[in-house]
């Protein structure tokens, strides 16, 4: 609990964002050698597979994120955690972009494939509502001045469609798609071979470390803007009383 | 030079696209968290601070 206190996570994020960044460019430098240089050319994908490294990450942190600020929201509105707000706020434009480029990447990947760059099946339209989910609460947070109703409003919005998150990761298996079906997390184990899987898993884990990276950071920037929103309205006010004091 | 096959492009579009969207977010968030430390730092020069400060500022002079 110690950490709900904003001032206590600004010195916490201080002292473990180097390390993080570090590590984050470290794993990028490893999972872009091994996705370019070491990882073969796939039997019936070819060299297109490459896209998959960047596409798969995306793909779970569009998923991840969202999940994340179901949870802020959770948190939010049950246990009005001082910094589930912020969290959740901050994690929108991050998930909002790893979606959108997991959108660009699968087209990319789909036409040499599938022969087009988007079908409306049920995983790519899934993807793409939850995108707009994200565009939505963006749009929720911009329109409500007051931000702790915006962030009522928000977080129940971000709660009802979390029900979007179970629809996208079982959409292969529940309907007829051209989307691939689970091929990494499976009840047998994954059906990639180690020589394609580790890179995928290195550049998931470098993506991962970015997004908490960028979390961090705009964590951070959302504490220090309602700081200066509190100072500001403190110096209105005085500015209002001291006519009055002085008379 | 990397071989990339008949379907180059769309690699090359897939990687491009996604390191210029990630570098842009990136500096917008970085961005951000400056422009923000600096608004906070304009405001306590200018002498508005927290109550949080003050009663630091209270203790300290107590101490002393």
């Amino acid at each position: 609990m110690r950490l709900a206190n904003p001032t206590n996570f600004m010195a916490l994020a201080d002292a473990i964002l180097p390390w993080l960044i570090a590590l984050t460019a470290a794993l990028f430098a490893v999972g872009v050698y091994l996705a370019f240089f070491v990882a073969p050319a796939d039997y019936q994908q070819g060299e297109t597979v490459r896209i998959m490294f960047i596409h798969v990450p995306f793909a779970w942190l569009a998923m991840m994120g969202y999940s994340l600020i179901a949870l802020s929201s959770i948190g939010s509105l049950v246990w009005r955690h001082p910094l589930a707000d912020v969290a959740a706020k901050a994690a929108l434009p991050i998930g909002a972009s790893f979606t959108l480029l997991a959108l660009i990447t699968g087209a990319l990947w789909g036409k040499p494939m599938w022969g087009a760059y988007w079908v409306w099946d049920a995983r790519l339209t899934s993807v793409l509502i939850l995108f707009l989910l994200y565009i939505g609460l963006i749009a929720l947070w911009q329109a409500i001045e007051d931000p702790s109703r915006a962030g009522r409003a928000a977080a129940i919005l971000a709660i009802v469609g979390f029900v979007n998150v179970p629809i996208i990761k079982f959409s292969v298996d529940w309907w007829n798609t051209l989307h691939q079906g689970a091929s990494v997390i499976r009840l047998d184990g994954p059906s990639i071979h180690p020589s394609i899987l580790i890179p995928l898993l290195v550049m998931t884990a470098a993506f991962t470390l970015l997004y908490f990276v960028l979390q961090l950071i705009a964590m951070k920037a959302e504490i220090l803007r309602r700081r200066v929103a509190a100072l500001q309205a403190a110096r209105a006010s005085g500015a209002q009383a001291s006519p009055v004091a002085a008379g | 030079m990397l071989d990339l096959g008949p379907h180059a492009a769309f690699i090359l579009w897939a990687y491009g696209i996604a390191a210029v969207m990630l570098i842009a977010l990136i500096g917008w968030i970085v961005a951000d968290h400056r422009r923000q430390l600096r608004r906070l730092s304009q405001l306590e020069a200018a002498g508005v601070t927290r109550r949080s400060s003050k009663k630091r500022a209270r203790a300290a002079v107590k101490q002393t």
